[in-house]
């Protein structure tokens, strides 16, 4: 059944407030999720108090500022810290977004940090990915050809690319399926709005030829039928994408070839 | 207490699970279609009955007892059944995990739409013709 209220080992309590230190005039305070799989208790919110006259402007600065300045222990991933990489999606103010693109000066009151909705958490803010990335595995993200390889590249007319664009810019943080309901409830077997995005992504290349085979293996109740159109995806991306009308696109294609 | 056992079999294994089941498209169709069909067979049902809203049973049982309207009316079941129970179904599939509940469910609902479809084409022929 779905589940409407957490487990009890799972509801968050109140944890440690950092105070800023005195003198400081430019206080926003952070409130983050905090669970350490180590000491076996609950998770906690943690309020930290950042000096933002001495931070960057992005959410992401803020915690990599809590992390080297205030509490070393705050786990997340971060790399790239411009919008390409993906790994420092999380739940922010209520809206799963990238930390490095997110202003902090666009969140009004406390800022509240969770890990992405609806998956294991690893640790603090690190949810496990496992299972989303083996997804991505059953759907075979490469170009598949039987055409010997030309000598040179697979050629494509500037229309048949233009197909492409909205789809190859997804880096899949998977802020998009994490917001989803149908992937909360059915996440072990629907393949969820980024998964779906980057099938379309190989459906709609020219150079590829498989695919028949690619609809054959989404054709599913479960892996492509679960989406509702709930458009939560397309609201939440912050690379701006239309997972929502990749699905559409492939509803039209299964439609199309009966 | 000791944790459940954790199952050793690959990620990719786990998310390939039982594979595809080739169907999905039939229902997603009909649902749509049917979802189409009723935009104008209830805004005929609506109209019809605020027309013969306070009318006696006489003159509703000569307008039931037209062919179109038979016709109609027995269409407007049908179909608002059938669509019903292609929703209840994608509810029962998201919102019931757990097997056997899921399967009698599964297994109900198109016997019991087909009951109320009986039920009232059985009540329409016999208010049609036997006044």
């Amino acid at each position: 059944m779905a589940e409407l209220t957490l487990p009890a080992n799972s509801k968050p309590t109140t944890g440690k407030t950092w105070k800023a230190p005195a003198g400081v005039k430019n206080i926003k305070t952070f409130q983050i999720y905090r669970w350490d799989p180590d000491t076996g208790a609950n998770p906690r919110i943690d309020a930290y108090e950042v000096d933002m006259d001495s931070c960057g402007p992005m959410i992401l600065d803020a915690i990599i500022k809590i992390k080297n300045e205030i509490d070393s222990t705050l786990t997340f991933r971060r790399s790239c810290r411009e919008g390409v990489c993906g790994s420092c999606a999380m739940n922010i103010d209520g809206t799963n977004t990238l930390a490095c693109t997110k202003f902090t000066s666009e969140v009004k009151g406390d800022v509240k940090i969770y890990p992405l909705p609806h998956m294991p958490v690893v640790k603090d803010l690190v949810p496990d990915l496992t299972h989303i990335f083996a997804q991505y595995e059953t759907i075979e993200p490469w170009l598949k050809s039987d055409t010997p390889p030309a000598t040179r590249e697979r050629l494509q007319s500037p229309a048949e690319r233009a197909k492409l664009d909205g789809l190859w810019e997804c880096i899949l943080c998977f802020s998009c399926s994490t917001s989803c309901p149908s992937y909360w409830w059915n996440g072990d077997r629907y393949l969820g709005p980024a998964i779906l995005l980057q099938a379309y992504r190989f459906i709609a290349d020219s150079r590829d030829e498989a695919t028949g085979e690619r609809l054959d293996n989404l054709e599913d109740p479960f892996r492509l039928y679960r989406c509702h159109t709930i458009m939560n995806c397309t609201k939440t991306c912050p690379k701006g994408l239309n997972p929502a009308k990749a699905i559409g696109e492939i509803k039209k294609l299964m439609v199309e070839r009966r | 207490m000791s944790a459940p056992a954790k199952s050793l079999r690959s990620s990719l294994g786990r998310a390939r699970g039982l594979g595809s089941a080739h169907e999905g498209v039939h229902h997603w169709w009909g649902q749509r279609m049917s979802a189409l069909a009723l935009i104008p067979l209830s805004l005929w049902l609506v109209a019809s009955l605020v027309c013969y809203a306070g009318a006696d049973y006489a003159a509703v049982s000569e307008w039931l007892s037209r062919p179109l309207t038979l016709g109609a009316l027995g269409l407007t079941f049908l179909i608002t059944v059938y669509h019903a129970v292609l929703g209840l179904q994608v509810v029962v599939e998201d919102y019931i995990h757990g097997q056997p509940t899921k399967l009698i469910l599964l297994i109900l609902l198109p016997m019991g739409g087909v009951a109320l479809v009986v039920a009232a084409i059985v009540s329409l022929l016999v208010i049609a013709f036997a006044g």
